[in-house]
């Protein structure tokens, strides 16, 4: 665990991705090679189970350091992690111990079957046989809300870089689901054995959002101009007359969409295809929402499926015949695909349609009333582009349409947690309902730190009343929240319940009167939904 | 025989305050920080060491008294002496007494020794008034040797990468703490002009703290592998790039906690702190024998409380204009 508490230090300390990828080359070059699988595993965000409940950790934490429980509440409330709160009121270790990331993984997951003492002996022995920084990462794999900082894509690259081996090729054996008690890193990486592993899917390629003027793209007449719809973006492969259908998350979701199970057949063997699943009926796609509840459900009845079925939007084809046509351009596979799409007949597979446009402005106009055409912007994608892997820059750019927006008065404030904590970061907004302020929207994210400290300072000094980690302030504050998609709520005192809110700016030339109604909200509901 | 009042703690029967933040006829002063040493006053009173300093902040002309460590003056009938607060060169206790009567006004302070300032010495009264800025269990502190060294690893490895090294540290205390256990033989030493103008005030007065002072005109190619140390003021300005590439650390006892850490923006946090942790804080205030506990500015309710729960002390809380801002270096 010394050398995995390093690892998690080193990674922890800089936000510089080099520096973070060459700590985990580090790692892989000096720890013990039954941890390596196990240190992969953690690092690409796989949790070990819990195998205590959390009030029981900080009980026994409590208990040990001789602190009042109310004391331990008030310390955990300014450090705002629970692993760490322990890790730092713990008294001093006892004694030394050297136990590897695996026994520690085998540790964990034996501890859940434990009687209740065993278990609390068994984790004070360790708390107490290690030192602050070993305990936090410690608690965090007990507390399973371990994240270690790093993306897949530069675990990856870590991996590439110590084993000598295509970033892909990592990439694509990496995917899906596996156990690293049934691995070994030769037996994940050592290439050859798992040509077999048929059911996976290619690593995404991903669209980099647009942050330049399109004009800058150059010729329009290099570019796939597509709609950006709003559904799960998928692969759909069809190999040895097996179908798989993938999320981008790297979930296998075949069975949850019964709809495709007739391109086992209806498919040629060895054909991938990547595109948008989305509700759809008579013709244009159903809101986000419908495809949520169905995704959330375990069981898909034929009313369900016949109120929400599901269509693929394609936008490309990764393999066909069993090849591998990723490094073809991107003119060449859509040629294919359309060729596949035409000799379907179902009604399961769309194309995703090349819009025609002349000049960039014209593009511009329509990316602007995206929502009038049932899509959240524009792809644009260079007709000669390869599929690459991850979010990269240059050939595939998203293009989203301006967020709805709703100007909203601070009512509420809670502090945050991780880098956060000890600051009040997380706020509730609220709209006019005749003369009562109503919450419709929590938002953390989109203020600078400056702003940030500035907000938490005042928001100290007008606190009005608190309730618990909660507090309500003087209502004075606008912010004008932007949002994705609105969807009416009878749970909500607004009646609205909002996608992705987040804070565009603070706007300090507004006064409170002049923040939004909720009549505003329900007409903005009715705009959306007609 | 002290009341708090908006002009800070008051003395009526020797007629001062200590450490008051509005101007007033008389004034101890505990430390020369600038949340204690405000200028205004008719009449200063410090400690030997701090003199120079409220010379260099508050003004060459202001009217001021020194007295060492543990020697008694009488001030109708109230006997005052100052004892070492061991928060940084020149930090006094003030203890106060009229007939029988013993009160302690601690400034800030801490326990563990810097190697510079004199060690902080409990002294035994009836009341006992300390602040409470890492009052909370999940304040430890590492021992101070084991950061210097990690100082010292951290300023070699950044010069043998082609990096400078910035300390973010308080001008007055932290900065000289740091440089008198900085490694000389790993290369160069800067300050910022805040630090080099503290470092003069005490080298005037047998100290003798190492550094260059950079001013405008100095050349950047010569500052190369080197070791620069500045408060946080400079980070926002021109200046500070006259040092790249460098790497930047934050010596506080906030840095204990991670979301301060990363908040910070810095590459690296160092735990160091002129305050005392939880542990010192329990030890001292037990050591005064003070069964009458005055709290302030930090986390004074929760402290508070704690006295009074686990030692069954009177301690109350005194409420100070400011919640703790939490990026504070001091
Ligand atoms: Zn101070
Ligand atoms: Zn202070």
């Amino acid at each position: 665990m010394k050398a995995f508490t390093a690892l998690f230090t080193a990674i922890d300390q800089t936000t510089k991705t080099n520096q973070k990828v060459q700590a985990m080359v580090d790692y892989f070059t000096h720890a013990e090679e039954e941890d390596k699988i196990f240190a992969v595993s953690i690092l690409i965000g796989n949790k070990p189970k819990r195998p205590v409940k959390t009030s029981e950790l900080k009980e026994w934490a409590a208990e040990l350091a001789e602190l009042p429980m109310w004391l331990y509440e008030e310390s955990y409330h300014i450090v705002g992690d629970l692993a760490e709160a322990i890790a730092l009121m713990l008294p001093d270790p006892d004694k030394e111990q050297h136990v590897s990331l695996r026994e520690n993984l085998e540790f964990l997951s034996e501890l859940t079957d434990l009687p209740l003492e065993v278990k609390k002996a068994r984790i004070i022995e360790y708390w107490m046989s290690a030192e602050v920084q070993e305990r936090f990462v410690f608690n965090k794999l007990i507390t399973g809300n371990f994240r270690m900082g790093v993306s897949k894509q530069l675990v990856i690259k870590a991996l590439a870089k110590y084993l000598e081996q295509e970033q892909t090729s990592i990439a694509h054996q990496l995917m899906g689901k596996w156990d690293p008690y049934a691995e070994t890193m030769d037996s994940m990486f050592a290439g050859e054995t798992h040509l077999d592993k048929n059911y996976l899917p290619y690593p995404f390629f991903l669209a980099y959002p647009l942050d330049t003027d399109p004009a800058t793209l150059g010729d329009i007449d290099n570019w796939y101009i597509e709609r950006k719809l709003d559904g799960i973006r998928g692969q759909i492969i069809v190999r040895n007359e097996e179908l798989f259908v993938w999320s981008r998350g790297e979930e296998l979701l075949t069975d949850k969409f019964p709809e495709f199970n007739s391109l086992q057949t209806s498919l040629p063997n060895g054909t991938v295809l990547d595109g948008e699943i989305i509700p759809w009926r008579d013709g244009s796609p159903l809101p986000f929402q419908i495809m949520q509840t169905r995704i959330g459900r375990k069981n898909i009845s034929p009313k369900y499926l016949k109120e929400a079925p599901l269509v693929m939007v394609c936008f490309d084809i990764l393999e066909y015949n069993g090849v591998d046509l990723r490094a073809r351009p991107l003119s060449e596979r859509r040629e294919i695909l359309n060729e596949v799409i035409a000799k379907h007949t179902e009604n399961k597979l769309l194309l995703s349609e090349a819009m025609d446009f002349k000049a960039w402005e014209e593009v511009g106009k329509f990316r602007r009333n995206a929502r009038d055409f049932n899509c959240e912007g524009l792809m644009l994608k260079r007709k000669t582009s390869e599929y690459e892997t991850g979010r990269r820059r240059g050939n595939w750019w998203k293009w989203k349409t301006e967020p709805m927006t709703v100007d909203g008065v601070l009512l509420y404030a809670q502090s945050g947690h991780g880098r956060r904590a000890n600051l009040f970061t997380d706020y509730t907004f609220a709209v006019w309902d005749g003369d009562v302020l109503v919450p419709f929207a929590k938002a953390y994210s989109g203020l600078t730190d400056k702003e940030i400290n500035v907000l938490d300072n005042w928001i100290k000094r007008n606190t009005i009343d608190k309730f618990g980690p909660v507090r309500s302030v003087k209502p004075e504050y606008v912010f004008e929240i932007a949002f994705e998609g609105i969807n009416s709520s009878p749970r909500h005192k607004s009646g609205v319940a909002l996608r992705f809110p987040r804070i565009l700016r603070w706007r300090k030339d507004k006064s409170v009167k002049d923040a939004n109604t909720k009549n505003d909200l329900l007409q903005l509901l009715e705009a959306v939904n007609s | 025989m002290l009341k708090f009042t908006d002009k800070g703690i008051y003395c009526k029967q020797a007629d001062l305050y200590i450490d008051p933040w509005k101007p007033v006829k008389n004034a101890i002063i505990t430390h020369g920080h600038s949340d204690h040493a405000r200028s205004g006053m008719n009449n200063y009173l410090c400690h030997t060491e701090t003199m120079p300093i409220l010379r260099l902040r508050l003004g060459a002309d202001i009217n001021v008294q020194s007295l060492p460590y543990n020697q008694e003056i009488s001030i109708n009938g109230v006997k005052i002496s100052l004892h070492p607060a061991g928060h940084i060169i020149g930090s006094a206790q003030v203890r106060l007494e009229y007939k029988g009567e013993i009160w302690v006004v601690s400034g800030d302070y801490k326990l563990i020794p810097d190697g510079l300032s004199v060690p902080f010495e409990p002294v035994k009264c009836h009341h006992f008034i300390t602040e409470s800025t890492f009052g909370l269990p999940i304040y430890n502190f590492p021992s101070t040797e084991e950061v210097y060294a990690s100082i010292n690893q951290w300023w070699k490895q950044n010069a043998a990468e082609g990096f400078n090294s910035v300390i973010i540290a308080y001008a007055l205390g932290k900065s000289q703490s740091i440089l008198h256990h900085l490694d000389q033989e790993i290369g160069d030493i800067f300050l910022h002009g805040a630090v080099a103008n503290v470092n003069n005030a005490f080298n005037e007065n047998g100290h003798n703290f190492p550094g260059t002072w950079v001013s405008p005109e100095m050349d950047r190619k010569a500052i190369k592998g080197a070791m620069i140390v500045t408060p946080s003021s400079a980070l926002s300005t021109p200046w500070i790039r006259k040092f790249s590439p460098s790497r930047a650390a934050l010596c506080s006892g906030w840095m204990q906690l991670r979301g301060a850490r990363r908040r910070s923006g810095v590459d690296r946090g160092f735990v160091l702190s002129d305050h005392c942790d939880w542990s010192q804080l329990n030890e001292a205030v037990l050591a005064t024998g003070a069964e009458n506990i005055y709290v302030t500015h930090g986390y004074q309710t929760t402290y508070a409380k704690w006295l009074c729960d686990r030692y069954q002390l009177n301690a109350i809380e005194i409420k100070t204009q400011f919640e703790p801002a939490t990026g504070d270096l001091d």
